[in-house]
């Protein structure tokens, strides 16, 4: 299996709305516990090590300036 | 004059003149200090009758609390020393940890699911008793013969090379003497005065946090379990707390206090006094037997050897006690060495089979490390995320099993396994993962008595369900048969798999060099020179 970073979220305004309705009313402190244990959740729910180190570059890619190409 | 560094919780090794204080006596082995590691070396190379030398700076068994959990292979190898027996009998056997976060019970495991093996998987014993079982077993070998000589009071003040040897100054109560050393080997803790005096270094990672010890004796109902506290409930207890049983109705309790304390004052009899009242409850009863404050560093030393003198134990790494990995993988240290030396003295190996200890027990360091590192950034958190992220493990735990391996509170110590390494040859048999080559042996019950108990002879080759070759220089065989040897099918399970047989070359220390489905002697004579370091170049 390889990360999927194509599209894959049915109604990605509805699935953004939830993520936001999630976190409404939490001080950034409650916000940042919420995420990491959503991504533990999620992590465990995939599972796949190479998946999620993909995961974890592709999210640390997007990360830097956008001028900069990370490949370059 | 050599000062009594320590208190004595036992008097083990007083000092007595010896005639080497006359004149330069050159000894085959010289070990420095007379610790868990020293003494387990000592008794080894005593046993295979190699005649050997500790020389320690006090008279016994140092006070205080230090390791209290000794694991199983570190009791099958004091089984292998004649030293078992005694470890066991004292030692409080325990195998089930509870977390907690809280007041709520998160995880609990249990370290010994598996049946079959002679030894349980930890017990707790204090430092002091292993060490004197230790010299007791010393004392029982030298009355049957054994060349052990144990110095009391004995300080290494300098070390120089010479000609085939190691010059080492001493100074004891009766002024200074010098000895030689074919082979010094410095088990002489984590401050090691030989690794400087060596101009070796030390570099690793210092945890900033203080650990804060409090041993008390009392009668109380708790089970012996591991309990350890995130966020505990009481009072002061700090970040985190620990309870676990000892011999003699002694709890270890430890809290963790942070980096910038003021240790005195939490040394405070009625401080400390207070943290324990608030963690056991009103009206419970118990005496203070021991305080301390530590901290820690995981840290080794680049090279383990240093021509003529070998490191073994804390001299040549340092792990935090959070998986109880110091003494253990310091007697495995103790046991690596042993036979190489041996067998170098013999004549029966090449010097460079010592740079394989090096090799196997850097390895097996940097796994320790590795671990007790881990647990210490779970433990103690170094960053704004990486707490978020222990409390959200934390969090979860209580609800979703998922959660819950990930805790660490400190992976136990188990042994290395030296797979891809110098001494370690094929796996023709392709069975059963544990048994590979590398591994150590894993027990197994047998018709009479446990499979490891039969594997103290030296090099054995040992054949189940298969019929064993004459090789040269192998010291021991033994031939197996399932159906008159293996009532609980576990050998089968163990070391044969879906194999109808296997031969197996076993080292000295019981780990695994190399396995076949049946015996060819030429292989198994490779093998054995593959073991030896004698094929290095070949
Ligand atoms: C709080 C705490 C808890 C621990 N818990 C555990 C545990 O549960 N399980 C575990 O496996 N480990 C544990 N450890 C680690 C364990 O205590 C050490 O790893 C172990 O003592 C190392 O043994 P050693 O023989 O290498 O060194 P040491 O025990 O330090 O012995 C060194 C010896 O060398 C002598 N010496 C030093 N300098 C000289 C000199 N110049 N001349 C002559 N002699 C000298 C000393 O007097 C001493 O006797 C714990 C440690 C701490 C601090």
């Amino acid at each position: 299996m390889r990360l999927i970073l194509d599209p894959n979220i049915p109604d990605p305004d509805g699935f953004y709305d939830e993520l936001l309705a999630a976190h409404a009313g939490l001080s950034d402190a409650e916000s940042a516990a919420l995420n990491a244990r959503l991504v533990l959740v999620l992590a465990n729910h995939v599972g796949d090590r190479a998946v999620l180190r993909e995961a974890f570059s592709a999210a640390q890619a997007s990360g830097a300036t956008p001028a900069v190409d990370p490949s370059a | 004059m050599v000062k009594a560094r320590y208190d004595l919780a036992f008097e083990l090794y007083p000092y007595a003149r010896s005639a080497d204080q006359d004149a330069v006596v050159r000894h085959p082995v010289v070990i420095v200090g007379g610790g868990p590691v020293g003494l387990a070396l000592a008794l080894d190379l005593g046993l295979k009758g190699q005649p050997v030398v500790v020389l320690d700076d006090s008279e016994g068994a140092g006070q205080g609390s230090r390791a209290i959990c000794f694991a199983k292979r570190t009791l099958e190898i004091a089984n292998r020393l004649g030293a078992g027996e005694a470890v066991l009998a004292k030692g409080v056997v325990w195998k089930q940890g509870r977390v907690f976060h809280g007041s709520e019970e998160v995880y609990s495991f249990d370290l010994q699911p598996e049946p079959g093996h002679r030894c349980p998987a930890f017990v707790n014993l204090q430092q002091p008793w292993f060490e004197k079982f230790l010299v007791d077993a010393i004392r029982r070998a030298q009355g049957a013969g054994a060349p052990i000589e144990i110095r009391g009071r004995n300080a290494v003040t300098g070390v120089a090379d010479v000609d085939g040897a190691v010059r080492v100054d001493v100074d004891t109560p009766d002024g200074a003497y010098a000895l030689e050393a074919e082979w010094l080997v410095a088990c002489d803790g984590a401050r090691s005065p030989l690794r400087d005096m060596r101009g070796l270094s030390f570099e690793g990672r210092v945890f900033e946090d203080n650990f804060l010890i409090a041993d008390v004796k009392m009668t109380a109902d708790f089970p012996p379990e591991r309990w350890f506290w995130f966020q505990p409930p009481f009072e002061g207890a700090g970040q985190s707390a620990l309870l676990h049983k000892q011999p003699d109705d002694i709890w270890r309790i430890d809290f963790q206090l942070g980096w910038d304390i003021d240790r005195k004052a939490e040394l405070d009899e009625a401080r400390v006094r207070a943290r324990v009242d608030a963690m056991l409850g009103k009206g419970v009863d118990y005496e203070l037997d021991w305080t301390s404050i530590y901290t820690f560093q995981c840290r080794r030393m680049e090279r383990f050897r240093d021509g003529r003198v070998l490191f073994a134990g804390d001299s040549a790494h340092q792990v935090s006690p959070f998986g109880a990995r110091g003494a253990n993988s310091g007697v495995q240290d103790a046991e690596n060495l042993a036979w190489k030396l041996d067998a170098v003295l013999r004549g029966q190996a090449p010097e460079t089979l010592l740079d394989s200890y090096d090799e196997e027990r850097r390895a097996a360091a940097d796994e320790n490390i590795l671990n007790s590192t881990r647990a210490t950034d779970f433990l103690t958190p170094k960053t704004e995320a990486s707490r978020t992220f222990r409390d959200a493990v934390l969090a979860l735990a209580g609800r979703h099993a998922f959660a819950r391996p990930l805790i660490n509170s400190g992976r136990l110590s188990v042994p290395c396994i030296y797979d891809g390494l110098s001494l370690t040859g094929a796996d023709a048999l392709g069975g059963p993962a544990a048994t590979r080559p590398g591994a150590p042996c894993m027990d197994a019950p047998l018709a009479e008595g446990f499979l490891l108990d039969r594997l103290t002879g030296g090099f054995t080759l040992l054949g189940i369900d298969a019929l064993l070759p004459e090789v040269p220089g192998i010291d021991a065989r033994l031939a197996l048969d399932t159906r008159r040897d293996d009532p609980t099918g576990l050998l089968r399970a163990r070391y044969l798999g879906d194999a109808p047989g296997a031969v197996y070359l076993i080292r000295p220390d019981q780990h695994v060099v190399a396995r076949w489905p049946r015996a060819e002697a030429a292989k198994v004579s490779a093998a054995l020179d593959l073991a030896l370091g004698r094929s290095a170049c070949a």
